[in-house]
């Protein structure tokens, strides 16, 4: 990487320079070599002669087989119909189904969709409070993993295949046992539990075993968000948070709106909602975030301030002691980030202090308590409590620090003190922090029970395995991020011999043969008839009676007014008593009883107890000298429960746009002192741990910190996500101490002079030095509206054409992005994955340009690499711009893209020959080409998931984004059928139905009060690459900005081309 | 060196490239006429069925009406094959013990489904749509020919594009009003070309530039 060319480049630049990759700024020649040899694999055989030869032999040879090959019969097809056909079922029109994907125990509500009984795709429940509609990715990909052919299939035992009946019995046999010890010897180790019928369950059992341990664990939660609540608060409970609401947002390193995160697709909503600016109403709120690495919320941040992570509670300190006015030691202690940090307390503090009950400060998950305690006491200060966020009682059922709980079972383990272990998910043996050894103690336990989705690293090391259902396969019920009691229903049975948690658990008790449907309807019918909860429906009256109650509940997905109760039945569990903790800091907090309110018919409302005035501050940071090492899970395969996920590989990570692998990201001024450039394998030696990582350069990344990834180098997930051998080290949790579980310092690294390929997506598809993305100020765009039309290239007149002129009488389809609400989580382009049957195209072919995704998320950056407080991010999803006057079109030599009378690009499979010449004249680069047989036709398994409304393309055909055509269809024949026209909404295309922001809208342009057509009239709207005169149906509305004038003074210049 | 060929072989040499030419085309033809054949086509072929189940007796002579046991025609693409439930309705009171109707009996007994054999296999990439063209008047001997008088049901058409389009181009040439798209026995009348036309209005029929747009049926 040439770092002089860069910032030669950088200060030379007149006006704003945009880029989307440090290769692509350094202008390099062997990167403008990339650039223009768009399919570099190819075009080298034509110069070598010998490789010529054979390759016109082959081309003839298959030339002459494809016309024979063409002329296979068709195989006669059976239709097998139903022997009692369910009523509401009509071949050929899905059904779909509130349920929800729980995460971390927290549920995700989604609807399912479903044809003849197969779940194909995964939306948001556009009822419930957390989604409204949307879904994030990790969530739609979901939907594959039931389908996934690396399941865990059958229940065994020490390898062996036993039936469910043999389970049963060696439970019985085991518990017997225990019976005498009072459960002394039992464990259950578990996810975090928001479920109450579970953790009536569980409580149930520890009444039975009362010297038995219910431990928690979770790789990714957040402890410190659960202690620092109780600190403030002096008591577990739930923050809510509504952006909706807020002006000015502090964020301490509170990745909101990230792509997977716990509330983030409401979070985004109601974000988005607050800057959704139209020229008549100007308003927009501001965001301020300090962090270290860089988040897709620091991206859309106005202001970002890059400290190391564990300079965060200092700055959290200075600026609480300004804000709250309290004169502590802290507001004598410099601020962390040096001059820059000062201007930022005293800009910070007066803008929040500004906008008091309209202000938000939001501690980061991974940051420790004392930084979300300090929080909590600026947003009392503020006067936000009860307006920009609202406590809850805690929805966990138990709330303990998890990686105490961890330890002690591990302690326990090593003490020989636990005959059984019941582990239902999460695959602790993969997961757990080094230091615990929870792996390697597991052999010391005299008999394991694991209950996991797939036979992984800590099934491999368990007795008993007992596949676990999928989410779409059983009856559950799970608390929202904001509390709201969410159902869950099977849409399917299960596909294999798999058995719930509920099951599982249920042999423990007195009554193993109870099936999971009783299970949670006896308990939410008991909730309903005891009177415990006032259960109201929608619109507000009570139930007449249970049945009717229950049916309701189970259509809506969620029981609605429910956020702020308390679960009834709350049991106190046995806390896993701290006996034999081990001496970390963290132990101190470690496990409360449940907040289980005395009498349930009173439950706990959000209204908020003041905030312990003064925060116990974290213990001092060790100051080992070397680098600061950061965790984060991965954003799209997590703490690696996702690895077996295709489509969650393939979809680039946000900022990297990294695919199917992880890296450490390290700042350009680091990677120039160490000489290391991108893909280059460092040794990274942290507390006596090494594990190996390649590197990534991140512009923004602070000079001082490497950040981690977990999920990666995994040994055992399935044949996806099993990496190549080399790859093996490249495992975050490796490194990971339980007593600094999301950063540390003293972290040494060393390159290691191997290279390692990181297939990245950043610079495929670059529209070469024309910068599609345009931004200005709030402020700008306020004086001068017009701003926009002004920075692309110059649009000729509609006449300059030799094109005929079309007049779209009826439905003229259009889209509109908007980028100042878009976050670039990429939640678009899993739903496109699913609903458009996108084939996933492997590591080695996404190096080579030939990602199949039909929306892509661009990201284009701009500042100086070496202030990272001046980088800014924006986003741009590029669909198939289905132009007006598409140069595609007239390329086709077979017809194969052709216009429909609505005006859509369409591509037409069974035509095309495959010349690519459709392509190589898309000045957008939307249109990809199956090179290989990349749709999966072997896998059985994957039959069910297709969607049967779309054709699964085969090799050699080109294909693009169709604004899904298919539902266009549906809409419009069912609108013919009842003689009427298309309502402004009625089609929504799997993208906009996704966005957790809504910054994609679908219509009709001939409809002047369509949604898109009031969005194309604003001002903002511009078409990428008019001045080609493609006309393009596909518009964006322009980012905005809202900076502080203190940290950014007006003459910076901040608007882009 | 004397010429090889006397001069009066040149005429062979020039028939005989008229004649390559000619037998090209010639080849061409036959396998054009191959491809659009009922061999390829499938059309008017019988179609071995599990059970012989004969629509010329219930449809043609006990007069059930299709949408008895086709009972998504009307709200769905596809026009429903009917549940082993169906024939019980009325094999459970007539015809019990009928050894033809043992398949029937042992499907339901048993739940396993009958594997029905398809008879109009569009490919895969070609969406049709039942319910919308019932809705427009297009009956169902339009496309499948007289079922009521089909012992063993087989393609009446060959469901080749040109077809489809045959009807997408001129819709007015074969639409019927709605109340006789169930009727087997519907012939056009003599004015087919004035009521096509008009009912092509009165039914809102697409344009021909709709109907024949590519993602109308390809998608």
């Amino acid at each position: 990487m040439d770092f002089a060319a860069i910032r030669s480049r950088l200060a030379g630049a007149e006006g704003r320079l945009y880029w989307r990759s440090l290769a692509e700024l350094s202008d390099s020649l062997e990167f403008r070599e990339y650039l223009h040899r768009e399919f570099p694999e190819q075009a080298s055989e034509w110069n070598d002669p010998k490789g010529r030869r054979s390759f016109l032999k082959l081309m003839s040879a298959s030339l002459a087989l494809a016309g024979v090959g063409a002329c296979t019969r068709q195989p006669p097809e059976d239709i097998v119909p139903y022997v009692r056909q369910p009523e509401e079922i009509v071949p050929g029109r899905p059904l779909f189904f509130a349920s929800a994907i729980p995460m971390s125990g927290i549920a995700k509500p989604v609807l399912v969709e479903s044809h003849m009984g197969r779940p194909t795709k995964i939306e948001g429940n556009p009822e419930h409070p957390a989604s409204a509609g949307a879904a994030d990715a990790v969530t739609q990909a979901a939907v594959l993993g039931l389908y996934d052919p690396d399941r865990a299939q059958t229940v065994t035992y020490r390898g062996e295949v036993r039936p469910w009946s043999a389970f049963m019995g060696a439970m019985q046999s085991a518990t017997s046992g225990q019976k005498g010890s009072k459960g002394a010897g039992l464990r259950i180790l578990t996810e975090p539990v928001t479920s109450p019928s579970m953790a009536e369950l569980l409580a149930t059992i520890l009444q039975d075993y009362p010297a038995a341990r219910w431990h928690q664990f979770d790789a990714i939660g957040s402890d410190g968000a659960r202690n620092g609540i109780k600190q403030a608060h002096g008591s577990a409970a739930n923050a809510v948070y509504h952006f909706d609401k807020a002006d000015v947002i502090l964020s301490l390193e509170a990745d909101f709106l990230s792509p997977s995160g716990i509330g983030s697709v409401r979070y985004t909503k109601d974000f988005a909602d607050r800057r959704r600016v139209t020229d008549e109403n100007k308003h927009m709120n501001r965001l301020y975030i300090v962090e270290s690495s860089p988040t897709l919320t620091g991206a859309k941040a106005e202001h970002r301030l890059a400290i190391k992570s564990s300079e965060i509670e200092g700055f959290a300190r200075r600026l609480a002691s300004t804000i709250t006015g309290q004169s502590s030691s802290a507001a004598s202690t410099p601020a962390p980030g040096g001059q820059l940090g000062e201007k930022w307390v005293a800009a910070v503090a007066k803008d929040l202090q500004e906008h008091r009950g309209r202000s938000l400060v939001i501690a980061g998950d991974y940051q420790p308590a004392a930084v979300h305690a300090l929080a909590h006491a600026m947003n009392q200060a503020l006067g936000n409590i009860d307006a920009t966020v609202t406590y809850g009682p805690a929805i966990e059922a138990q709330t303990v620090d998890q990686h105490a709980s961890l330890a002690e079972l591990s302690n326990a383990m090593e003490a020989g003190q636990v005959q059984l272990l019941l582990i239902l998910g999460n695959n602790p043996a993969f997961t757990a922090p080094a230091d615990l050894k929870f792996a390697e103690r597991l052999a010391k336990v005299g008999l394991i029970v694991y209950h996991g989705l797939y036979h992984d690293e800590t099934a491999d090391l368990a007795h008993w395995n007992v596949p676990q259902t999928h989410p779409l396969e059983a009856w559950g019920d799970a608390r929202a991020y904001d509390g709201t009691v969410t159902l869950m229903q099977p849409l399917t049975e299960p596909l294999y011999d798999a058995h719930s948690a509920y099951e599982v658990l249920t042999t423990l008790t007195t009554q193993p043969m109870r099936k999971t449907t009783e299970i949670v309807k006896d308990y939410w019918m008991r909730a309903f008839g005891a009177g415990v909860w006032t259960i109201r429906n929608a619109q507000g009256e009570t139930f007449n009676n249970a049945e009717a109650f229950w049916r309701q509940a189970v259509h809506d997905g969620f029981i609605s007014g429910t956020a702020a109760l308390a679960t009834p039945f709350a049991p106190a569990p046995k806390p896993g008593a701290a006996a034999g903790a081990p001496g970390t800091a963290a132990a101190a907090t470690t496990t409360d009883t449940a907040q289980a309110p005395s009498d349930p018919s009173t439950p706990a409302t959000g209204s908020a107890q003041p905030p312990a005035p003064t925060p116990t501050p974290s213990p001092a940071p060790q100051t080992a000298g070397g680098l600061e090492l950061i965790f984060r899970p991965d954003p799209h395969v997590l703490d690696g429960r996702f690895a077996n996920n295709g489509w969650l590989q393939e979809a680039p990570k946000p900022l990297t746009k990294l695919t199917w692998d992880t890296a450490a990201w390290i700042s350009p001024r680091l990677a120039e002192t160490r000489g290391l450039d991108r893909g280059d394998v460092i040794e990274l030696r942290y507390r006596g741990l090494t594990a190996r990582m390649p590197v990534f350069i991140v512009p923004g990344q602070p000079d001082e910190s490497v950040t981690i990834f977990f999920g990666y180098g995994r040994r055992m997930s399935g044949r996806v996500g099993n990496p190549p051998e080399e790859a093996r080290a490249f495992n975050a949790f490796l490194l990971r101490t339980s007593d600094a579980p999301w950063f540390g310092s003293g972290l040494e690294i060393s390159k290691t002079g191997e290279r390692y390929l990181l297939a990245t997506t950043q610079d495929h598809h670059a529209m070469e030095g024309r910068y599609p993305a345009r931004v200005a100020t709030i402020a700008e765009y306020e004086k001068e509206p017009e701003i926009f039309k002004h920075m692309g290239g110059h649009v000729p007149p509609r006449t300059l054409t030799l094109l005929p002129e079309v007049d779209y009488k009826g439905y003229k389809w259009g889209m509109a992005i908007d980028l100042a609400s878009c976050t670039g989580c990429g939640a678009c382009v899993v739903a496109c994955v699913a609903e458009n049957n996108i084939p996933v195209v492997g590591k080695e072919q996404v190096d080579r340009n030939r990602e199949m995704h039909w929306i892509r998320v661009d990201h284009y950056f701009t500042g100086d690499i070496d202030r990272p407080e001046s980088l800014q991010a924006i986003h741009q999803p590029v669909p198939c711009q289905q132009c007006e006057n598409a140069p595609c079109e007239v390329v086709c030599p077979v017809a194969a893209t052709t216009h429909s009378s609505e005006g859509l690009n369409d591509m037409v499979y069974n035509r095309c020959v495959g010349t690519r010449y459709c392509s190589n004249n898309c000045p957008y680069k939307v249109r990809r080409f199956n090179f290989l047989l990349y749709s999966d036709w072997y896998t059985e398994s994957y039959y069910s998931q297709r969607n049967p409304d779309v054709t699964v393309r085969s090799r050699g055909v080109m294909e693009k984004c169709t604004y899904c055509v298919q539902r266009i269809n549906t809409a419009r024949i069912d609108a013919k059928k009842e003689d009427r026209a298309i309502r402004d909404g009625e089609i929504v295309t799997a993208c906009e139905a996704t966005c957790p922001a809504d910054a994609i809208v679908f219509g009709n342009l001939n409809d002047p009060d369509s949604r898109v057509s009031k969005l194309k009239a604003q001002h903002r709207n511009y078409g990428v690459l008019e001045d080609l005169n493609t006309r393009p149906r596909t518009t964006y509305l322009a980012s905005l900005r809202n900076p502080n004038l203190e940290l950014e003074p007006a003459g910076e210049r901040t608007t882009g081309h | 060196m004397s010429q090889l060929f006397h001069r009066n072989t040149n005429i062979y040499s020039r028939l005989s490239i008229v004649a390559i030419l000619a037998f090209l085309g010639f080849l061409g033809w036959v396998v054009a006429m191959l491809y659009m054949s009922g061999y390829h086509t499938g059309q008017a072929d019988f179609v071995e069925q599990p059970i012989q189940f004969s629509h010329a007796h219930h449809v043609g002579g006990m007069g059930i009406d299709c949408r008895y046991c086709h009972t998504s025609v009307e709200d769905s693409s596809f026009a429903n094959i009917p549940p082993t439930k169906t024939c019980m309705n009325c094999h459970s009171q007539i015809w019990t013990n009928a050894p033809i109707l043992e398949p029937v009996r042992a499907s339901f007994r048993d739940g396993t489904p009958l594997r029905w054999t398809r008879v109009h296999d569009l490919p895969d990439f070609v969406y049709f749509n039942h319910g919308i063209h019932v809705r427009k008047g297009v009956g169902c001997a339009t496309c499948h020919g007289r079922v009521d008088q089909m012992p063993l049901v087989y393609q009446n058409a060959n469901l080749m594009m040109s077809w489809c389009l045959d009807c997408h181009r001129n819709p007015e040439k074969y639409v019927r009003p709605r109340e006789e798209v169930f009727n087997m026995a519907y012939e056009r009348p003599a004015d087919q070309p004035n009521l096509g036309a008009d009912l092509v209005k009165e039914y809102k029929i697409g344009t021909v530039d709709q109907l024949t747009s590519c993602s109308t049926c390809h998608r």
